[in-house]
């Protein structure tokens, strides 16, 4: 069966992003950036059903300027097979991503679509969900867990305060979760046989999807500063504010 | 302007964050109603008719909203949404789950985790893990809405007779099914509910040692959380991680222990009333936002905190 799975270019994450002095956005210029943290574990669990014999082809996608290539190629040295770029300037919506993988999905016919949760830009957590009732899909999100038996997916998910397995008929969607998995590095062998892989572009004209805009960023500001407190001498200190100054254990 | 705010609940009982997304909708101003999608969950509409404030509350009662499988609530709340202008859920795991999907079916956007309410129609919303705040503001009709919990206190559960409409429409897409949940069973408070938590970081060095945590917690009747970092180095699981990508949590007292605090995670827990910081670095960015910070070795602070208390 076929993978497809949904590659982001974002800011790195170990880079601290700040507001532009005049709130206008936040400012990019010369940082680093990589695939997105889940999209890397998305790659993974799909070259991992690759190398199980569940899957007989990854497929990975991305949608941007021209150089989220560079994370599809990420993607492909990490095991993917062949790479489709949907270009599109600037900032896309969540709603208009999930349109135009609709549109790749009706075009690649995959089995199984796996995303990250959330891009750690954004932080919207809603493409994967939002490709699923497009594409009338069911859906796995938060997974720790996927396990294709015959033509269902069964999928173990993080909810509030332990795990819950669903079954899936395929195709279906999932999401990753931190603990699904550790990606691999890519050895310097399949970075260089990832440069020879195929790599196909699309506009969102020839997919057929207007790129529309829902929502308009009025600005950006740095969060609100906590006033720090006090140093405490030792632990007898601190329990004697915790009891008397903040009145919370008793 | 009309708001509809869906109940998160588990069939027996309704959870507080549904009163916190009642007080964000109550920001937005308008009537209120509210959906209860479930199974034998007349006791859940029965606490969301006491909430006051509340028009109706509407309620289907199905086998098929059992465990509220997105691929049918979805169906559900979308062919609700037709009579109001908002739709907003808690920004829970349960609602992250199916709320994006009503969002694609009405062919809108969604705004996620949202913090603040400026007007009808703009809202605040952290992004990049906290580290900015951005104001967005939606040209859609009808708006579908996450809600930070910790950013709303809870409004009043009692007082309210809102009246109780069944409805009779059964969605059940028939693509997705239930297999099993386990659900870990501990004496302690849910991490995002309890009025006292206590976090562990990398600074534990290895999960045996969150034992330390352990008879603190029972003391204080805290749930234990654990950083990105400690969840990463396989100390502990990740249900366990307090964070940006994790559980979001605003107690009344919170302990972050062996914490370098990473944006992350404090993005995760600076809505806490009082933080408490052991590290035995003095410069770890976590004392910026301490309320009381102590510079000791976590191995002998924490016995000594546990048998003073």
């Amino acid at each position: 069966m076929k993978v497809l799975v949904a590659v982001k270019r974002v800011v790195d994450y170990n880079v601290k992003v700040r507001a532009k002095a005049d709130g206008s956005d936040v400012d990019l210029n010369n940082v680093k950036m990589s695939i997105n943290p889940f999209c890397e574990i998305a790659v993974e669990e799909a070259v991992r059903l690759k190398e199980a014999g569940v899957a007989t082809e990854v497929v990975a996608v991305s949608i941007g300027e021209k150089n989220c290539q560079e994370q599809i190629r990420t993607a492909l040295a990490l095991g993917a097979d062949r790479g489709i770029q949907v270009e599109v300037a600037g900032k896309v919506e969540p709603l208009v991503v999930a349109k135009l993988l609709k549109a790749v999905v009706d075009k690649e016919q995959p089995q199984l679509v796996i995303l990250g949760k959330q891009s750690i830009d954004g932080d919207n957590n809603q493409t994967g969900q939002m490709l699923g009732a497009l594409a009338n899909m069911g859906q796995g999100t938060f997974a720790s867990e996927v396990v294709v038996e015959g033509d269902k997916v069964n999928v173990t998910r993080e909810i509030d305060g332990g795990l819950q397995t669903v079954s899936l008929k395929l195709p279906a969607i999932v999401t990753t979760d931190l603990r699904l998995n550790e990606p691999r590095y890519a050895s310097l062998p399949n970075i260089m046989k990832a440069k020879k892989k195929p790599l196909d572009v699309f506009t969102p004209e020839d997919l057929g999807v207007a790129v529309t805009s829902h929502l308009t960023q009025v600005k950006v500001a740095p969060p609100a500063a906590r006033q720090a407190g006090i140093k405490v001498a030792d632990v007898q200190e601190l329990v004697d504010k915790l009891k008397n100054e903040a009145k919370v254990i008793s | 302007m009309s708001t509809l705010v869906i109940a998160e609940h588990d069939n027996s009982s309704l959870k507080t964050s549904t009163l916190n997304t009642v007080a964000a909708a109550q920001a937005i101003g308008g009537d209120i109603d509210i959906l209860v999608a479930g199974a034998d969950c007349g006791a859940v509409s029965t606490a969301a008719a006491a909430i006051p404030g509340i028009g109706k509350v509407l309620v289907a009662d199905n086998a098929a909203y059992a465990h509220q499988l997105a691929e049918n609530v979805s169906l559900l709340i979308a062919e609700v949404a037709a009579g109001y202008d908002n739709i907003l859920a808690p920004a829970t795991p349960n609602c992250k789950n199916f709320l994006p999907r009503v969002a694609a079916l009405l062919d809108v956007a969604q705004i996620s985790d949202v913090t603040a309410v400026e007007s009808g129609d703009t809202f605040q919303r952290p992004i990049y893990a906290g580290n900015v705040i951005a104001t967005v503001q939606s040209a859609d009709a009808k708006k579908v809405i996450t809600v930070r919990t910790t950013a709303y206190d809870a409004a009043p559960a009692t007082g309210g007779s809102a009246t109780v409409e069944a409805l009779s429409a059964v969605h059940d897409a028939g693509i997705s099914s239930f297999v099993n949940e386990e659900v870990a069973v501990s004496e302690r408070p849910e991490l995002t509910s309890a009025a006292v938590v206590i976090s562990g970081g990398r600074g534990m060095q290895n999960g045996e040692n969150f034992k330390l945590l352990e008879g603190i917690a029972d003391k204080l009747g805290a749930a234990i959380g654990a950083s990105r970092a400690a969840v990463d180095a396989g100390f502990v699981p990740n249900d366990m991680q307090v964070g940006q990508t994790g559980k979001i949590v605003a107690p009344d007292l919170y302990i972050a222990v062996g914490i370098s605090g990473a944006i992350q995670h404090l993005a995760g827990m600076k809505d806490s009333k009082v933080i408490v910081a052991i590290n035995k670095d003095e410069d770890a960015p976590i004392f910026q936002v301490a309320d009381y910070g102590l510079v000791a070795d976590l191995f002998d602070a924490l016995p000594e905190f546990e048998s003073s208390i």
